[in-house]
C-alpha cells in the first residue's frame, strides 16, 4: 500500500462511504462512545486546556530544534550499538529495510504499529523480495487477511468492520470455525499470531515517539504486540516519520498521556514501553536494532505555513469527531492518512494534482482543532489550503469568477443593494408558493433536499426597516 | 449605551424580522442603537472558499462602516467570529491591522453583548412552548460563546427547553460547503433534523440564520412541524411594541 489507498474519482468515493449504511453505523457508534469516554478521561486529568498547552509547547519546540534533537538521537543511538538512517524518499527508505533483509536472509517478518510504513510503500518491497509478512496489530492483521482491505481510521484501522464480517474473513482465509463473539475471534487470532512471533527473523514495528537522549524509541499499545515484535526477533527495524520526537522521557510521559486520553479514552493503554539497541549482557531484546528515519516530504512541510501540522501525535481524536468523515467514513479519503488530519498532510505528502478536494471536504466546524490535544489549527490549515489550491486556480474558471463577483458584491453597499433589487424578482421565476423548489446551478444540490424561502422584496428588506424608521423618527 | 447594528447579509436579504426583533430587543434594555449603512457582508463565503484577496475587500468595507461605533452587535455568531478572525487575516498589513483589532475588540454576538456587556439575563420575555436550541460551531468554537444563549433562554417565561442529542455535531451548513459538497451535506443535516424531531420541541432555537436556514429548510421539505426562530425573535416575543412595528412578511420559516 502506499499513501493512496483509492484511484477513483473523491466524488465515487464519498458516494460508495455514503451508501455504506453499516461502515456509517459503526462509525457514529464508535464516534459516539469515544467522545464521552474521552471527555472524562481529559478531564480526569485536571485542567486540560493546560495539558493541551503543554503538549503544544513540546511539539513546538521540538520541531523548531529538530536538527538538533535528530543528532542527539542517532549520536544516542549509535554509542549503544545500534544503526540509524536518514531516508530522504520513502525509495531510500524501504530500499534501505529490503537491504537489511536480504543482508540477514530473512524470510519471515512481524510488523507492528506503523503507518510510515504504509506510506513507503514497505510491505509492497519486501513481499517482492520473497518475505512472508504477518500484521500483528489485530485491526491491521483482520486488513491483511482480508486481501489488504486499506485501514479507515489511524487508531482503529478496522473500524469498518463489525465483528461478523471478521469472522467471515477469519472462516474464509484461515479455516476459523468459532461462533463471532470478539473474544473468540480474538483469541483465535491471538494463537495464529503467536505462532508468527517465534518464527520470525525481523520484527519491525513503528515508533510513537523517539527519545532522543536516551537513543531509544516508546511504543505505545493495547495488545502487547509491539513489545512481541521488538523483542522476540533478532533483529529489529523501527521506523519512524522525521518529526516524531521528543527531547527526553517528561516530555513523552506528557504526550502519552495525552495521547492514550484523546486516542482511545483511557488513562494510559496497557503497554508503554521504551526500546532500544539492547545493551550488553542484556538477555532480552534484539541483537541488532536498526531506526529508519523517514522524510519523504516532511523537510518542505518544516517550517513552511504548514508546519502545525507536524506537530501531530496521530491519536485520531480529530476523526473522532468529525461531522464528515462521521458519514463518508475513511476510504472515502483515499489516502493511509483520513479524517482532518487526512485532509491537512495528505495534500501536503502526496500534492494537489491527487487529493484538491480534500481540503474541501470539512464544514470548518472546528469540532477537530477543539479537540487536537497538540493544538494543531486544524481548520485553519484547511483554508490555507483552499487558498494555495485557489491560487494555483485549480478552481474552475466558473467559480473563479462568481467568487470574483461575490467579492465585490459583498463589499459594496451599492452593489449589494441592486442585488438586493434582484435578487427577489429572480427568485420568484423559480419559486412556488414563496418557497424555491428548484434552483440554479450552483445551488442545485442544496435545494434538492432542502426548501429556501425567498429573497424579501427590497422594500422589506432591514434596513428598508431601519431606513424608513429613522424617516419616521426624524419628522 | 450605543449600539451599531450589523444586520449580517442573510438577515438583511432572507430574514428581517430577525434583525428588526434583535433592534427592540436591545432598544427595550436602553440601548441607543444606529444603522452604518455601508455595511454588507463580513466576508466569510468567499475567505472560507480559498478567495482571500476577493474577501479582503468586503472585510475592509466592515472595518470602514464600524469605524465610529462603540459596539458592533450582530445577530450571527459566525459573523461575529468572521470579525474576530480579522487581526489575523491583516497582520502586518500597516494600513488595516490596528483597525482589524479595534473591530474584534468592540464586536459582539447579540446574546453574548447582552449579558456579557449589559449583564442582563432576564429581558423580560415569554413564549408558551417546548424548545431545543441548536449550538452553531462558529459561535461555539471559533467565538467560544457557549453558555449566554442558554442563560438568556431559562429567563424566558412559558418556554420548556429540551436537550438536543448530539448538539455539538455541525448541521452540514458551513456556508459554500453546503453548496460545494451537497451530498456529505444533506447526511449531516438529516442527522441533526433527526435529533430535533427526537426531543419532540415544536421550536428549533439558534443565534446564527445559516444553520437555521439550513436546518429549517431540511424540516420543511421533509414536512416535519418544527417552526425555526433566531433567538432574537424568541427574546422579542411577547414585547407589545413588537406587533406594531413588525415588518409585513412572514417570520423566518412558517
Ligand atoms: S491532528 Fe491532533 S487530533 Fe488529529 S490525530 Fe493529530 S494530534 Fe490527534
Amino acid at each position: 500500500m502506499s499513501l493512496q489507498t483509492d484511484r477513483r474519482e473523491f466524488n465515487e468515493r464519498t458516494t460508495d462511504g455514503i451508501g455504506n449504511p453499516f461502515m456509517r453505523n459503526a462509525v457514529s457508534s464508535a464516534q459516539d462512545s469515544l467522545k464521552t469516554r474521552r471527555l472524562s478521561a481529559a478531564t480526569a486529568l485536571g485542567d486540560w486546556e493546560q495539558w493541551r498547552t503543554l503538549g503544544q509547547q513540546i511539539r513546538q519546540h521540538t520541531l523548531k530544534h529538530l536538527d538538533y534533537y535528530l543528532g542527539q538521537l542517532a549520536d544516542n543511538i549509535e554509542k549503544k550499538g545500534g544503526h540509524i538512517y536518514f531516508a530522504k524518499t520513502k525509495e531510500e527508505a524501504s530500499g534501505y529495510i529490503r537491504d537489511i533483509i536480504v543482508q540477514k536472509k530473512a524470510k519471515k517478518i512481524v510488523k507492528s504499529k506503523s503507518m510510515v510504513t504504509e506510506e513507503i510503500e514497505m510491505n509492497h518491497v519486501l513481499m517482492e523480495a520473497g518475505c512472508e509478512l504477518t500484521e500483528t496489530d489485530l485491526g491491521e492483521y483482520i486488513l491483511q487477511m482480508d486481501d489488504w482491505d486499506p485501514p479507515s481510521h489511524i487508531v482503529a484501522p478496522a473500524l469498518h468492520k463489525d465483528r461478523r464480517q471478521i469472522r467471515k474473513v477469519f472462516t474464509e482465509k484461515l479455516g476459523y470455525t468459532g461462533d463471532e463473539s470478539p473474544v473468540n475471534l480474538a483469541r483465535y487470532a491471538r494463537t495464529v499470531l503467536r505462532q508468527k512471533f517465534l518464527e520470525a527473523d525481523v520484527g519491525i514495528t513503528g515508533c510513537n515517539f523517539a527519545v532522543a537522549n536516551l537513543g531509544a524509541i516508546n511504543l505505545v499499545t493495547n495488545e502487547g504486540n509491539g513489545d512481541l515484535t521488538a523483542a522476540i526477533p533478532k533483529t529489529h527495524i523501527a521506523v519512524m516519520g522525521m518529526e516524531r520526537i521528543v527531547p527526553t522521557l517528561e516530555e513523552m510521559e506528557v504526550l502519552d498521556n495525552l495521547l492514550c486520553r484523546s486516542a482511545v479514552g483511557q488513562k494510559l493503554t496497557s503497554y508503554i514501553s521504551v526500546i532500544g539497541p539492547s545493551a550488553s549482557g542484556e538477555t532480552d531484546g534484539p541483537e541488532d536494532f536498526h531506526l529508519v528515519v523517514v522524510d519523504n516530504g516532511r523537510s518542505g512541510i518544516l517550517g513552511s505555513e504548514f508546519n502545525e501540522a507536524l506537530q501531530c501525535i496521530r491519536c485520531g481524536a480529530c476523526l473522532n469527531v468529525c461531522p464528515v468523515y462521521r458519514h463518508i467514513g475513511g476510504h472515502a479519503y483515499g489516502s493511509i492518512y483520513p479524517g482532518p488530519i487526512g485532509a491537512v498532510i495528505t495534500p501536503l505528502l502526496g500534492g494537489y494534482d491527487d487529493y484538491k478536494e480534500l481540503p474541501f471536504a470539512s464544514s470548518l466546524c472546528a469540532a477537530c482543532t477543539d479537540v487536537c490535544p497538540v493544538k494543531i489549527p486544524l481548520h485553519e490549515q484547511l483554508i490555507l489550503h483552499r487558498q494555495n489550491i485557489v491560487q494555483e486556480k485549480r478552481t474552475s474558471a466558473a467559480e473563479r469568477l462568481q467568487m470574483k463577483t461575490a467579492g465585490r458584491l459583498l463589499a459594496s453597499q451599492a452593489l449589494f443593494g441592486k442585488a438586493l433589487r434582484f435578487a427577489n424578482p429572480a427568485s420568484r421565476l423559480i419559486s412556488r408558493h414563496g418557497r424555491i423548489a428548484r434552483g440554479p446551478q450552483l445551488v442545485r444540490g442544496w435545494i434538492n433536499a432542502r426548501d429556501l424561502s425567498q429573497p424579501v422584496r427590497q422594500q422589506d428588506s432591514f434596513r428598508a426597516w431601519f431606513d424608513k424608521r429613522k424617516g419616521r423618527e426624524g419628522q | 449605551m450605543k449600539v451599531s447594528i450589523f444586520s449580517t447579509c442573510v438577515v438583511d436579504l432572507m430574514t428581517p424580522n430577525v434583525g428588526i426583533a434583535m433592534v427592540q430587543v436591545l432598544e427595550r434594555l436602553g440601548c441607543e442603537i444606529d444603522f452604518p449603512a455601508s455595511q454588507v457582508c463580513c466576508g466569510q463565503p468567499t475567505y472560507n472558499s480559498g478567495y482571500l484577496e476577493d474577501s479582503k475587500l468586503a472585510m475592509k468595507n466592515m472595518m470602514r462602516a464600524f469605524e465610529h461605533s462603540d459596539y458592533v452587535v450582530g445577530p450571527s455568531g459566525s459573523c461575529i467570529a468572521m470579525f474576530h478572525e480579522y487581526p489575523k487575516i491583516f497582520k502586518g498589513d500597516p494600513q488595516w491591522e490596528l483597525k482589524a483589532v479595534a473591530l474584534k475588540e468592540k464586536a459582539y454576538e447579540f446574546t453574548q453583548f447582552i449579558v456579557r456587556v449589559l449583564g442582563i439575563t432576564d429581558v423580560g420575555a415569554s413564549l408558551e412552548g417546548t424548545a431545543t436550541y441548536h449550538r452553531s460551531c462558529h459561535m461555539t468554537r471559533l467565538l467560544g460563546e457557549r453558555e449566554t444563549p442558554f442563560q438568556l433562554l431559562e429567563q424566558v417565561q412559558g418556554l420548556q427547553m429540551e436537550p438536543l442529542k448530539n448538539s455539538d455535531n455541525c448541521c452540514g451548513f458551513g456556508g459554500t460547503f453546503s453548496v460545494k459538497m451537497p451530498d456529505i451535506s444533506e447526511q449531516m443535516v438529516n442527522e441533526k433534523c433527526g435529533c430535533v424531531t427526537e426531543t419532540g420541541a415544536d421550536i428549533l432555537i439558534s443565534a446564527d440564520m445559516g444553520c437555521l436556514l439550513n436546518i429549517g429548510g431540511r424540516l420543511s421539505r421533509k414536512g416535519e412541524p418544527v417552526k425555526i426562530m433566531h433567538i432574537a425573535e424568541v427574546l422579542n416575543h411577547h414585547n407589545p411594541a413588537a406587533k406594531k412595528e413588525e415588518a409585513g412578511h412572514e417570520p423566518a420559516n412558517g
